[in-house]
């Protein structure tokens, strides 16, 4: 099982937080999850503007990915 | 590292801890503005990501000790909904001469905007909207468009 968050405006479109989602496969990346997600919702999580995490580091999407991960995924960060 | 809903002062930062060896202590403090380019900002609600925003924070103070000679590193962020002239960010950092401290200070929050998990939202007398800093991003134009800074070490 992944445990996937959205965040920001991506949250927003979606109306969801968070959720549970199966593990896909052994060497499935962070791209393979999104478009399975974007699958599922029918839609783009940010208009192809979105970063991700998992377990709370940046990653690229090519990032492979392992059961038990948190992933998450949002838009371009705007702190300080 | 501290996130936080709560205001804080220079003052209280001014008075934590001792600090011998640092003859030098450079501060920014990052306010939210009452106007924007959009139109007048009533507020800010500023979300961020429990747990990785700490682990990043952390990561980006030492990334700053490795980078300069630096004795020690603060870094406040506040989250939740937040008035103009209130105080958003702040950065302090102590060294034992002023170059690395003034050096990492600006270090810390350039890296911190493009890397710390935090989103603002303008609250404006017309409606809400999220900020977008990058000029891809705003421009809509680069689908899927990465944004490297932040795998990147700067």
């Amino acid at each position: 099982m992944l445990h996937v968050k959205f965040f920001a405006s991506v949250r927003e479109r979606l109306g969801v937080g968070e959720m549970d989602w199966d593990f896909p496969s052994d060497g499935c990346t962070v791209g393979d999850l999104l478009q399975q997600l974007e699958a599922h919702f029918g839609q783009d999580l940010a208009g192809g503007h979105l970063l991700a995490a998992r377990n709370h580091v940046h990653v690229p999407f090519s990032e492979p990915l392992r059961d038990g991960d948190e992933v998450a995924f949002f838009p371009p960060v705007t702190g300080g | 590292m501290r996130v936080q809903s709560e205001p804080f002062t220079l003052g209280e930062v001014l008075g934590a801890g001792s600090r011998p060896q640092a003859g030098a202590m450079v501060t920014f403090l990052g306010t939210v503005r009452d106007v924007s380019e959009h139109a007048d900002i009533l507020a800010l609600e500023i979300e961020h990501y429990p747990g990785m925003t700490e682990r990043e924070l952390e990561r980006l103070a030492q990334q700053a000790e490795q980078r300069f000679p630096i004795l020690d590193v603060l870094i406040i962020h506040r989250f939740g909904r937040l008035s103009p002239e209130e105080p958003i960010v702040l950065v302090a950092v102590w060294s034992a001469h002023r170059a690395a401290a003034f050096d990492a200070c600006r270090y810390l929050i350039d890296v911190l905007k493009s890397s710390a998990p935090f989103w603002k939202k303008e609250i404006t007398p017309t409606g809400a909207h999220w900020v977008t800093d990058c000029p891809g991003c705003r421009a809509g134009t680069q689908t899927g468009h990465v944004h490297p800074d932040v795998l990147e070490e700067p």
